[in-house]
């Protein structure tokens, strides 16, 4: 049946027939077609990944088949989310190696996005953590790669976008965890230039993020508040099961609001709020892991708040030693003022191989409403971040140029058509932003 | 429910029984998988066991292969509380036409339910315990143009669960009619349902669980539909025959 769908962002919609399956005899009846199919999860890239004529929705897909919970080896199905397999990890002792800032997200979109957390100057993104997957391609076949089998199958599926195939299940290590607790370190950062100063004292910190208030002008430019985090120690831990799972609660956006409740009014008065809460400079605490990675998971469905036209995310990298780059472009979005409620810095390490996101350097993520001028705004600002040696990522994207993702992406772009080439060669696997960016024929 | 209770679930494959399992294992209930796809009843079980930490048996069950379920059913041990929760929703116009059909209808529905509940409620009749849940339909309370095949399959089978609770009650056995309305699974994936209508399959589960708890004779999962099934009772034959529902 066609229905709607869209992804997080609320932009854009399209009409999509989609297939469900629980076994892959069901998938593979269902998968003789000659039109564009594509995997889609939980829906939480925000453009239009994973959008396509024919949509194959992993969530009914979703048991995990193996755990092995003395070296914490787990294997699950595609359609797993991170919020059911955290109940199921953290009890015994085991955390997700990477996590993205939502546990809505499936394991297969894990994969597909090459996610990395707010912990890949330390342990890089969740490829690095895959140990293999198996994949239907497009000969509908059922392969199974790794760093000894397939390898190149193996690096072109993580951060591939659904290109490949099918992600059907992955096996991957987990990280051990005396504690479900993370010890928090909260900087408050007058301005920028003493943020970047921040991030680079505590560089071996495991976590870090700033949110950044980019509505500020002059002295107080790019005022943040930095947050770090390690794994809670038993010791730091008062009393009680350790390994106690977070409380579950949460409040529903109910409807679409109306775009203009979020103009720089509210956006400032936000961010003021969120600014002056941490009353203090520098505070140490002990905080459940949800707060710490999820602290947006409480609101279900806060996309909502940017009303029914949508919003875009856009996020770039930039090298790190063009930290200019990251001060001109957050100045150019501050002085247009078209808001964010979000503004996130985080500091990449490095990355190898594949069509991956992540170099090392700074990347930054901001909200954007749809609005008129909006699209050719951003345009402007894909030069600037092309021009610093950047890039966009492309599980937030839903509107760059093909020649934007060509040149951001530069080598890895034309290795990863050559990999397409070979592996789905009749390109029954292509999305709405494959054919965008000129990746896959439309 | 008793934490080391067992349950027995019949069509264990479809959407509301992976949804009712999971909510049962979370009870520490440990459970029988019966159903034909050994390939998603095996994967299933890996899952509940890894998740829950409950014990998981697999049993191939074939709901129309009659002859088979006595011995099936006395291979099993005796799980005290069966979930009957397979069905088939078929194709009315096609079902017109074609016997193979109709008959798929109503035996998955109705005579394959009837077959096997019978073994297990003589049992549970016997030993004096047992609960027996059958997961039958909102299409049974009043026949419909477009779908009385399975419409009166249910409505058989919410008869039969409804006699087989008045005898049962006395000897200590437990029967619950769920009517889910609406629900969003596999079986109705081709319809474009009305959201405040329709239910999820772990929507559905918690509703079943809760009414397991409560012993509840029948269990509407979403509110509406009691009223709705009971406005849609009271319009007369002669209003009814000539809307097209």
């Amino acid at each position: 049946m066609k229905k709607a769908v869209t992804n997080w962002g609320n932009y854009p919609i399209m009409e999509s027939e989609e297939i469900t399956f629980r076994t892959i005899g069901e998938l593979k009846s269902q998968l003789n077609t000659d039109k564009a199919v594509i995997a889609r999860g939980n829906g939480r890239c925000y453009g239009d990944a994973s959008l396509s004529e024919v949509t194959v929705n992993t969530l009914k897909y979703d048991k995990i088949t193996a755990f092995d919970t003395e070296t914490g080896v787990i294997t699950c199905q595609a359609g797993v989310t991170l919020d059911q397999l955290l109940d199921v990890i953290v009890p015994k002792g085991w955390f997700l190696p990477v996590t993205p800032g939502t546990k809505f997200v499936t394991i297969g979109g894990m994969v597909a996005s090459d996610v990395h957390g707010k912990n890949h100057h330390v342990d890089g993104a969740f490829s690095r953590h895959v140990l293999e997957l198996d994949l239907l391609t497009g000969s509908g076949d059922i392969v199974t790669c790794s760093a000894s089998h397939l390898p190149e199958l193996l690096e072109a599926t993580c951060g591939g976008m659904g290109l490949t195939g099918i992600i059907l299940s992955v096996r991957f290590q987990l990280k051990p965890i005396e504690t479900s607790y993370i010890a928090q370190h909260r900087i408050k950062a007058p301005n920028l230039e003493a943020l970047l100063e921040l991030f680079e004292t505590h560089k071996d910190v495991t976590y870090s993020v700033a949110w950044i208030d980019c509505l500020q002008k002059g002295d107080a430019f790019g005022r943040s508040i930095l947050l770090m985090g390690e794994h809670a120690k038993a010791a730091q831990v008062a009393g009680g099961d350790p390994l106690k799972l977070p409380r579950k609660k949460s409040i529903r956006f109910p409807f679409n609001l109306p775009s203009w409740v979020l103009n720089t009014f509210t956006v400032r008065a936000f961010n003021w709020v969120y600014y002056n809460k941490a009353l203090h400079k520098d505070k140490h605490s002990i905080i459940s892991y949800d707060t710490f990675f999820y602290p947006l998971d409480s609101v279900l469905h806060w996309n909502r708040g940017y009303g029914k036209n949508g919003f875009v995310q856009y996020q770039f990298v930039i090298p790190i030693e063009n930290k200019q780059g990251l001060i001109d472009i957050l100045k150019r979005i501050s002085d247009k003022g078209w808001g964010s409620f979000l503004a996130v810095l985080k500091v990449f390490g490095e990355q190898k191989g594949g069509i991956q996101f992540p170099m090392e350097g700074y990347t930054l993520a901001l909200d954007f409403p749809v609005r008129e001028g909006l699209f050719p705004f951003l345009e402007e600002l894909d030069q600037l971040v092309l021009s610093y040696g950047g890039r966009i990522y492309l599980s937030k994207d839903a509107r760059m140029s093909a020649e934007t993702y060509r040149s951001g992406y530069n080598g890895a772009a034309e290795h990863f058509s050559k990999l397409l080439h070979q592996y789905n060669p009749e390109q029954k696997f292509r999305s709405v932003q494959s054919a965008r960016l000129a990746i896959t024929r439309s | 429910m008793d934490t080391m209770a067992e349950a027995l679930i019949l069509g264990a494959g479809s959407d509301m029984a992976v949804a009712i399992a999971r909510r049962l294992a979370e009870r520490k209930v440990n459970l029988v998988l019966a159903g034909r796809d050994m390939e998603l009843l095996s994967d299933l079980r890996a899952d509940l066991e890894i998740r829950y930490g409950v014990g998981v048996r697999l049993v191939y069950f074939d709901a129309l292969d009659y002859a088979s379920h006595r011995s099936f059913y006395s291979e099993l041990g005796s799980p005290s509380i069966t979930v009957c929760a397979f069905g088939y929703l078929g194709d009315q116009d096609k079902g017109m036409e074609d016997w193979l059909e109709a008959e798929r209808i109503l035996a998955t529905n109705f005579t394959g339910a009837v077959s096997i509940l019978n073994i297990v409620a003589a049992d549970y009749m016997q030993r004096g315990s047992g609960m027996i849940v059958g997961i039958s339909s909102v299409a049974g309370d009043r026949g419909r143009g477009s779908n009385y095949l399975y419409g009166s399959a249910k409505a058989g089978f919410t008869a039969y669960l409804s006699g087989l609770r008045n005898r049962a009650f006395k000897k200590g056995v437990t029967v619950i009619t769920v009517k889910p309305g609406f629900a969003a699974t596999r079986m109705t994936a081709h319809l474009n349902l009305p959201p405040a209508l329709t239910a999820s399959p772990e929507q559905v589960a918690t509703a079943v669980v809760k009414g397991m708890d409560r012993k509840q004779n029948t269990v509407y999962v979403k509110g509406l539909w009691k009223w709705m099934m009971l406005v849609i009772g009271m319009i007369p034959e002669n209003v009814f025959k000539k809307l097209s529902l």
